[in-house]
């Protein structure tokens, strides 16, 4: 079990990844200070700048990419005033981070897994395909808008087997839900399918991996207040239709067991 | 330094308590400090039977603040002396158990379970709730009914401390303060959330699926101590002041205007060890304006001739 703690860290590297539209839209951050020697991919972090003083109060969500024992490695897209300003942090900047929070994704070794990321929800990825003990079991399907060098996707496309599907216009969107669940009905009936990115991309995965009967694993992402499940402000609601908190009972969930 | 409070009998060993709804149930926050060094922890609001609360999206942020229309979402009273309570620290560190009804019979049927607990410090009553239809802030607006739902908790809370927590979205919160302490009250807490709304331009839609819901953090310590202020000057029962404070200097100026003990809230969303450091920070905070001790700074507001 990974313990949970409140650190202060540092702005380490902050890198603009490749050419959207908006420039400044997508980045890496590297977070250096006592990172975390445990955690598990799909697991994920808040972090709240020293710099928003009293103006945005809530730390923000992101899952890990990458962490160790000298920091931690995140993705993110500007959205919100949140990472707008997260853009503009200098290196040597002070960070107070809590985590590693919520359960990670299940690692089998020996079952076929199929890693669907959608946008940004290509974060939690680099940190499950590097850790994983097998990795020639997984490959990747990438559904994106933006431009590829806009994502770390050829990190992973170099080290796995990966296919990257583009939806450049709504107009695309039934071919990549296609695609989607085409690649979905390939691990039936043993194989396990993980998925992070956007609601409506999940909503697909799930219904296609229920269609199918595949064991999938979505991770949900939500506005959160505290990420520790005191606020109860991300809840989502599970089978029975209770409302479950995503911070601490996900935000991996297995498919079946939420409505989305 | 001495920080240790006295509430109407409830002992506290520093006057830092964490707000209802901001902290959980205390558990979630034990790997980020040690629960025994805050003087008390006041929980979730509790109702006799589980409830879901709201529907999402149910928080907003705001500049220096933030709206939230949970709902009273809880596991029920039973669950929590059943699976909570008795993982907490109770022997010490203070649990107040804050007590949502809908109705004045409902509020003394809870403060009959809880107050037969031992575990349990004291009640808080929640007559203040923004978020939901039934109760609440309907109670909380109206002194007769503060009155009554008091004196209901109060004949059937045995030696257990009665506080009362009031809302500001009041006219005259002086009056509520009063009715409350002619109930028998032995505490008051104020202040609970202020009603606010927020809206996005883009979907038209209201940011809370609720509409409406509590404003707190920051944005609303003035308003929160000039009704603590009022409270103080209204009644003789000690008054635990709350409302944004999200540094030693704002409970310093808790403290000042007369509160017997502070409670800290959405700050526990700054950081989650914000109540540990502040409990911690304390007697730094007081000897750097010059106080000898708590006693002897609270109260001490020195108001223009």
């Amino acid at each position: 079990m990974t313990r949970r703690t409140c650190r202060e860290m540092t702005v380490g590297e902050l890198t603009p990844l490749g050419q959207s539209e908006r420039p400044g839209e997508f980045y890496r951050l590297r977070l250096l200070g006592p990172g975390f020697g445990t955690w598990e991919p799909g697991q994920f972090v808040m972090l709240r700048p020293a710099s928003w003083d009293l103006e945005l109060l809530w730390g923000r969500p992101f899952s890990l990419a990458g962490a160790d024992e000298e920091g931690v490695s995140l993705f993110f897209q500007v959205v919100g005033r949140g990472t707008r300003r997260l853009a503009a942090l200098a290196p040597g900047e002070k960070v107070t981070v809590w985590g590693p929070l919520g359960n990670g994704f299940a690692v089998e070794p020996g079952t076929r897994t199929l890693m669907l990321a959608g946008g940004v929800g290509l974060a939690p990825f680099l940190g499950y395909a590097a850790a994983h003990p097998a990795p020639e079991n997984l490959e990747l399907l990438f559904a994106h808008r933006l431009p590829l060098d806009c994502y770390p996707y050829g990190e992973l496309a170099a080290r796995l087997r990966a296919e990257a599907v583009h939806e450049a216009t709504p107009a695309d969107l039934p071919r990549v839900i296609r695609r989607i669940t085409e690649k979905i009905a390939e691990y039936a009936p043993d194989g396990l399918v993980l998925a992070c990115g956007p609601t409506p991309f999940l909503r697909t995965v799930r219904q296609a991996a229920l269609d199918h009967g595949v064991r999938a694993q979505v991770s949900l992402e939500n506005r959160m207040a505290c990420g520790v499940g005191a606020c109860l402000g991300c809840v989502c609601r599970d089978g029975l239709g209770h409302h479950v908190q995503v911070c601490t009972q996900g935000p991996v969930f297995w498919a079946g067991d939420v409505q989305l | 330094m001495d920080l240790t409070t006295d509430i109407t009998g409830l002992r506290l060993k520093n006057p830092v308590l964490t707000a209802s709804g901001t902290f959980g149930f205390g558990l979630e926050f034990e790997d980020y400090g040690d629960l025994r060094d805050l003087g008390g922890i006041v929980v979730k609001g509790l109702s006799l039977k589980p409830r879901e609360g709201n529907p999402m999206p149910r928080l907003a942020e705001t500049p220096c603040g933030m709206l939230n229309a949970i709902g009273i979402q809880n596991p029920g009273v039973e669950c929590f002396l059943r699976d909570k309570l008795p993982r907490l620290p109770w022997r010490e560190t203070a649990v107040i158990a804050n007590l949502y009804a809908c109705g004045v019979e409902e509020f003394g049927e809870l403060a009959g379970v809880l107050s037969a607990e031992e575990g349990v410090a004291a009640l808080e009553i929640n007559v203040s709730c923004p978020n939901v239809k039934e109760g609440g802030a309907a109670f909380g607006q109206d002194p007769l009914q503060i009155g009554r739902v008091t004196e209901a908790v109060k004949k059937r809370a045995g030696t257990k401390p009665v506080i009362v927590k009031l809302s500001p979205n009041v006219t005259d919160i002086a009056a509520c303060a009063r009715a409350a302490e002619s109930a028998g009250a032995d505490a008051l807490s104020a202040v609970n959330t202020l009603l606010g709304m927020a809206v996005d331009v883009r979907t038209r839609r209201p940011r809370l699926a609720n509409v409406v819901g509590g404003l707190s953090g920051p944005a609303i310590k003035p308003v929160a101590l000039r009704c603590v202020f009022q409270c103080v000057r209204a009644v003789g029962i000690p008054v635990i002041g709350l409302g944004g404070i999200s540094s030693a200097e704002d409970a310093l100026e808790f403290l000042l205007v007369g509160a017997a003990a502070v409670q800290v809230g959405t700050a526990n969303f700054l950081r989650p060890d914000f109540a540990f450091r502040l409990a911690r920070e304390l007697p730094e905070a007081l000897a750097a304006v010059g106080a000898a001790g708590l006693d002897a700074y609270r109260g001490g507001l020195v108001l223009p001739e």
